[in-house]
């Protein structure tokens, strides 16, 4: 056996992941992805193991709902054929690994810097000294955009370079918001602290995150939550979706200066990111999630007031949707701007909403369940023009769904009682992969524990670590003057990328 | 005379009109009716940041955009009365002056050399040069109908000769109107209160602009739209006297102001490549302003 098979959430000890030469890892890997858009790698990371680095690939089986976990040791001098030279969904880990260990990665298409993480191997790249693709033209024209922005948004770089008002490319560089999220888990021994950490990973995404990390954490001390604290985190989940979603149609509409859509979704958000202030204090939902405990149980009242808020809710988004979506003016930024072809999203392994909306089903709620999903039998919501306007459209789907789920739930959990029994201590030497569909796609947490049952590594994977790639596609052969809309079509995060 | 105040009084309204309608849309309380007003008057309180890579140009672009306007205004005549500048073809004269104001503010946004001001300065340019021949083509046609050249003399003749001639004054206000909404940068050719520097027009090329600068810039969009919402009722009110005049001046102006607000709340910006299309199109309406003169003239068929 080259490789060990395992379900989401599933804790194993690390030894029974065979170990093969990197020629085999190689085989292994390239030949799950080939030809088969149903299987993708979640994560890809390597840690330090003596003298050598452990490298771990895990692949997900969307189909049969497992993940493939495959190993080997190499040398941090090696030179060892890239994967990304064939396959490019590949393309970040390798960077990453190279950035942290100096492995090379011989035919890798462009092995540069990838978040600067403190502690890389070579300080001398810096995030000044970064290496640009650059054409010399006396025709073209290149426009570099940020790390400050116009807006109040996070920092990044964009390059592009144009021909009059059309992209021909555009390079996006990351790595400013690097806090060392992945240390800090190793540093920070206290489990309160850590979950802390968890819910900074991005500020968009802290029930997801939070989750993620929940269940890891649960899966390595051997806990099992009850169903009733399952269901609310699914709820709290979904509501975040619902949240998110509707303020990402709002700041499409603002992008194209319709100022009623910007003004009604931007309204009809508030209410559900108070509910989740009424809920656990905070409106991103900080301090809700905390592994083995229940903070802040959703009672009967609670569910009563979601109810409401969720009836009042669910006409206005539709309404509003309806204008929208009918408009000419609007119609025609949105329609076959920023495309990305199947292929393209299939290469780049591209996840999450990003990834339906070009076609490509990928969902961890239908193909890996965990939390309230089991019973839930979610059904993706797949378009298949990959445009702004395909990526709307699921957003503008996935509310109404979330809402259906929501309900779902709050009838279930009238029923259940919450019995709080604290989590004991991680299994040792053991890995668990956890992965969870947050609004923007997959997020994927992978712990690894030493003899002593502390943890050795901690690798988060957030959906916009793939998405980046999508939009540099997208904005391809496009005006200069849709990136923005194009951006916001897809709306990742710099600091889920950054760590 | 008469002209110069009353374009001087609706600038200090027009934008703060636009805005409050677009608050109403949206239900917002909204800023009052004189916050640009008072937003410009802090601007021109403060003083100027200069980069070290412009030159001269940028220093004198805004003062120079600033004169080019209320020289402009100046020409503008108040139905029978005349502006304080007025002689043959002086509407020629009034499109360059602003030409050139437009021209000073293109090369000091090519002056600061950013990127992002080279592309809005490259907008600009291309969309004065489509909105240029709708102009011409309108004015020329009213100076065929009315056998004058200069604006006053237009205007005050405009309808003397049949009523059909309201007909073209409707369609020559919606030219104009546009050609307001392209020279201030309005939607939908333009997003005013947008923050993304790729998708601006006018705002991107002012990025560098600062205190008393901006607020001369300011002020001559604000002329601006009066001196185009004065056109516009130049062509309905040739034959009133001014007890009617005054108010329909206000009232043209007002809901000019509130048509820009409505715009604004309910469509999207236009897509960059079609606002070229857009904006030469209305060319073609004014070519049939054209014809409707030579048809009443005689002179077609």
């Amino acid at each position: 056996m080259k490789y060990t098979t395992i379900v989401n959430n599933q804790t194993i000890p690390v030894s029974q992941i065979p170990e093969i030469p990197y020629d085999a890892f190689f085989e292994l890997n390239a030949g799950f992805v080939t030809d088969a858009p149903e299987l993708h790698c979640v994560n890809y990371f390597g840690y330090p193991a003596g003298s050598k680095v452990k490298l771990i690939c895990c692949m997900a089986d969307d189909l049969h709902h497992v993940i493939h976990v495959s190993s080997c040791q190499v040398h941090p001098t090696d030179q060892l054929p890239s994967l990304a030279s064939q396959l490019f969904c590949f393309e970040k880990f390798e960077r990453e690994i190279h950035e942290n260990f100096g492995i090379q990665f011989t035919g890798h298409p462009w092995l540069k810097p990838l978040r600067y993480a403190h502690n890389r191997k070579d300080p001398g790249q810096t995030i000044a000294n970064y290496p640009f693709y650059s054409i010399h033209s006396e025709e073209l024209h290149e426009v570099g955009v940020g790390p400050i922005h116009a807006g109040v948004i996070e920092p990044g770089h964009f390059r592009f370079i144009c021909n009059g008002e059309q992209i021909l490319h555009l390079e996006i560089q990351l790595g400013y918001q690097h806090r060392g999220i992945e240390s800090l888990f190793l540093s920070k021994t206290r489990l309160s602290e850590r979950v802390q950490i968890a819910e900074s990973i991005a500020g968009d995404n802290v029930v997801a995150h939070t989750l993620a990390f929940a269940a890891a954490w649960e899966s390595l001390c051997g806990y099992k939550p009850s169903p009733m604290l399952e269901s609310a985190r699914t709820v709290a989940l979904e509501l975040e979706r619902i949240a998110i979603h509707t303020g990402d149609l709002s700041a499409a509409c603002a992008d194209i200066a319709y100022q009623i859509g910007s003004a009604v979704f931007g309204r009809l958000r508030t209410p559900v990111i108070n509910f989740m202030q009424e809920w656990c204090g905070n409106r991103l939902a900080k301090g809700l999630i905390r592994p083995g405990t229940d903070q802040y149980p959703f009672t009967p009242e609670l569910a009563q007031r979601l109810a409401e808020v969720l009836l009042r809710f669910e006409p206005e988004f539709i309404e509003m949707n309806t204008e929208l979506f009918k408009m000419p003016s609007a119609l025609s930024r949105f329609e076959r701007t920023g495309t990305v072809s199947l292929a393209n999203t299939t290469a780049i392994g591209s996840v999450g909403l990003a990834a339906r909306a070009s076609g490509l089903s990928r969902d961890i709620r239908s193909s890996h369940p965990y939390a309230g999903y089991h019973t839930l039998k979610h059904e993706p919501i797949v378009k298949r023009h990959g445009d702004v306007y395909s990526r709307l459209q699921v957003r503008k789907q996935e509310v109404p769904q979330s809402i259906g789920y929501v309900r779902e739930l709050l009838k279930s959990m009238e029923t259940s009682q919450t019995v709080a029994t604290p989590p004991g201590t991680p299994a040792p030497g053991s890995l668990v992969v956890s992965l969870v569909e947050g609004w923007r796609g997959e997020i994927c947490h992978c712990a690894v524990t030493d003899a002593g049952g502390e943890l050795l590594i901690y690798k988060v994977k957030d959906p916009s670590f793939h998405n980046w790639m999508a939009l540099a596609m997208a904005v391809r052969n496009n005006e200069i003057s849709d990136f923005p809309i194009c951006n916001k079509s897809f709306n990742l995060s710099y600091c889920g990328h950054d760590l | 005379m008469l002209s110069f105040f009353l374009i001087l009084l609706s600038a200090f309204f027009f934008t703060g009109v636009i805005n409050v309608t677009k608050s109403i849309y949206t239900g917002r309380k909204g800023p009052g009716i004189l916050q640009p007003v008072y937003d410009t008057i802090r601007l021109f309180k403060k003083g100027s940041v200069y980069s070290t890579t412009t030159s001269f140009i940028f220093q004198i672009a805004p003062t120079i955009y600033f004169s080019t306007v209320v020289m402009a205004m100046l020409m503008v005549p108040f139905g029978q009365s005349k502006g304080l500048i007025s002689f043959n073809g002086d509407f020629i004269f009034f499109a360059y002056v602003l030409a050139l104001g437009k021209f000073f503010s293109i090369i000091s946004a090519m002056d600061t050399g950013s990127s992002f001001e080279g592309m809005g300065a490259s907008r600009e340019a291309l969309y004065s040069m489509f909105a240029e021949p709708a102009f011409f083509i309108l004015l020329g046609s009213m100076a065929l109908l009315t056998g004058q050249t200069s604006f006053q003399e237009i205007f005050a003749t405009l309808h003397l000769g049949s009523p059909i001639s309201y007909a073209l004054a409707v369609l020559a206000s919606f030219v104009l109107g546009m050609i307001m909404m392209i020279e201030n940068s309005r939607m939908p050719i333009d997003d005013p209160k947008t923050h993304l520097e790729l998708t601006m027009v006018h705002e991107v090329m002012i990025l560098d602009n600062s205190g008393f600068d901006l607020g001369l810039i300011q002020s001559a969009g604000m002329l601006k739209f009066s001196i185009y919402g004065a056109l516009i009722v130049n062509l309905f009110i040739g034959m009133f006297p001014y007890g009617y005049t005054i108010p329909m001046f206000f009232a043209i102006q007002f809901g000019a102001a509130v048509v820009t607000g409505t715009i604004e709340s309910f469509m999207a910006r236009f897509r960059m490549s079609h606002n070229a299309q857009f904006i030469f199109a209305l060319t073609s309406v004014s070519l049939l302003i054209f014809f409707g003169v030579l048809m009443l003239l005689g002179k077609f068929i």
